[in-house]
């Protein structure tokens, strides 16, 4: 039962790549690159996590009692922010490719040139 | 493992499960918003409040947004596609007629 | 490849890599007992060495700053990467376009104006999510807060403008030059800031404002001052987002109605 954070993480990183692999809309595609970052926030909170602990903020609360991890949160907060970015530079491609190809399929996206 | 902890991590994997079984984007819009409420929720209940914030403000309101202005573009570019190619045909028949 | 044997071969190796993980991740510490040193180090120590009680920010712009200026970049080159893919079309497209309106009712239809209660609550939103925002910003290195998400929540300000009204109202609000402006100061102020620490103390990013009392709002040093420029970049980053978006998506509905 410990590992069940563990095996969420694997669970949404399979889920999202398989929604990637078998996309027929290149923005559900992007939908689900979104859900595999998301696994990575799971996994990195998992491995900050201490039964017990308090959020590591100290006002009011006396330096020394058990507190999560920091660091990982850290790491989380500025990855969700460039998480949107990227989508948003990937949503615009795929509005050019649109214009361009006239289709958002992935698999035709290949086979359309010039 | 607290009961609340179990049936987050259960709900996140659920909504997740959801949001890539959609296949129509604009029914998956209001999806990825409730899963990221979702992810959320589970940030605070480990104890990370800073990620909560952050987490809030993009996956609800900026994410969706992005994606539901980019399906009206391509709706767009289809309309204005399918008037160019009638216009296209039309000349053309006037050119053959002539 | 084929649609069915990339499925195939994707449940394949899904099935393996999941099963290879899950024994890996038997040997990691067990879930709830976080065990490595640096963290509890930085919680034992952080509040006296920087006097800051909100240890996530003092780990993102003062122990880790480094890390968070590369990450803000990140950001920076994205909205560049955005503006640059939807830029304005050139001007025949556009009066071809215009053309299209005329002839064909369906395009660019209308949107109903927004009702009267929308426009009241969310007018009357925007000055206190303003205050909410900066107050977010500015507490970053005393509780749950900082420059990212007090940047997010400012660059939603704009966005309640445009529900209420018109795009018009949104980008005399807002306007770009002015934006792209604030946006490119916040950028820089994180660099001044680290030339700053090496300027007076030898070290890029070095912490060199005086600390302040803890629970103060005028303490932790530079970690106040990063997270302002953070904030006013990440919300100008934002906004600029939504311009270029909302530009691309009601752009005949614009050119019709002026």
């Amino acid at each position: 039962m410990s590992l069940l954070p563990f095996a969420i993480a694997a669970w949404l990183f399979i889920i999202g790549l398989y929604g990637v692999v078998t996309s027929k809309n290149f923005v559900h595609l992007i939908m689900c690159l979104v859900i595999v970052q998301s696994s990575t926030y799971v996994l990195l909170l998992a491995i900050g996590y201490k039964v017990g602990g308090v959020a590591p903020v100290f006002a009011g609360v006396k330096v020394g009692t058990p507190a999560v991890d920091p660091v990982v949160q850290a790491l989380m907060l500025t990855d969700i922010v460039v998480e949107a970015t990227v989508a948003a530079l990937l949503l615009a491609l795929a509005v050019q490719a649109q214009k361009r190809f006239r289709t958002l399929n992935p698999d035709k996206l290949q086979e359309l040139r010039g | 493992m607290l009961i609340l902890q179990i049936a987050i991590l259960v709900m996140v994997a659920a909504a997740g499960t959801a949001v890539v079984l959609t296949r129509d984007p604009t029914s998956q819009v209001i999806g990825i918003s409730f899963f990221g409420l979702l992810l959320a929720l589970m940030f605070f209940i480990f104890q990370a409040p800073d990620v909560a914030l952050s987490q809030i403000v993009i996956g609800a309101v900026a994410l969706p947004l992005m994606f539901l202005l980019t399906l009206a573009k391509v709706r767009l570019n289809v309309d204005i596609a399918r008037i160019s190619d009638q216009q296209n045909a039309k000349r053309k028949e006037n050119e053959e007629a002539a | 490849m084929s649609r069915r044997v990339r499925s195939v071969l994707f449940v394949g190796s899904a099935l393996a890599v999941f099963f290879v993980y899950l024994w890996a991740a038997r040997g990691l510490p067990r879930f709830g007992h976080y065990q490595g040193p640096y963290g509890d180090v930085i919680n034992q120590v952080g509040v006296f060495e920087r006097h800051a009680t909100d240890l996530v920010t003092a780990v993102n712009f003062d122990y880790r700053g480094f890390d968070t200026l590369g990450e803000e970049f990140i950001l920076f080159i994205s909205v560049i990467g955005v503006t640059l893919l939807l830029r304005q079309q050139p001007e025949e497209a556009k009066d071809e376009q215009d053309n299209m309106a005329k002839n064909d009712e369906s395009l660019g239809r209308d949107a109903p104006e927004p009702s009267d209660a929308t426009k009241v609550m969310t007018l009357a939103l925007v000055g206190p999510l303003v205050a909410f925002g900066i107050y977010i910003v500015t507490h970053g290195q005393l509780s749950p807060g900082g420059g990212f998400q007090g940047g997010v929540i400012l660059a939603t300000a704009p966005l309640l403008v445009y529900l209420a009204g018109d795009y018009k109202t949104f980008q005399r609000v807002a306007s770009h030059t002015v934006v792209e402006i604030g946006e490119a100061i916040g950028a820089c102020a994180y660099v001044a800031v680290g030339l700053a620490g090496m300027a007076g103390g030898g070290l890029f990013l070095q912490n060199v404002l005086p600390l302040g009392t803890t629970g103060n709002i005028n303490s932790a040093g530079t970690i106040a001052v990063i997270s302002a420029g953070v904030g006013l970049e990440v919300a100008g980053g934002f906004v600029l987002l939504m311009h270029s978006f909302l530009e691309q998506a009601l752009s005949l509905r614009l050119r019709s109605k002026q």
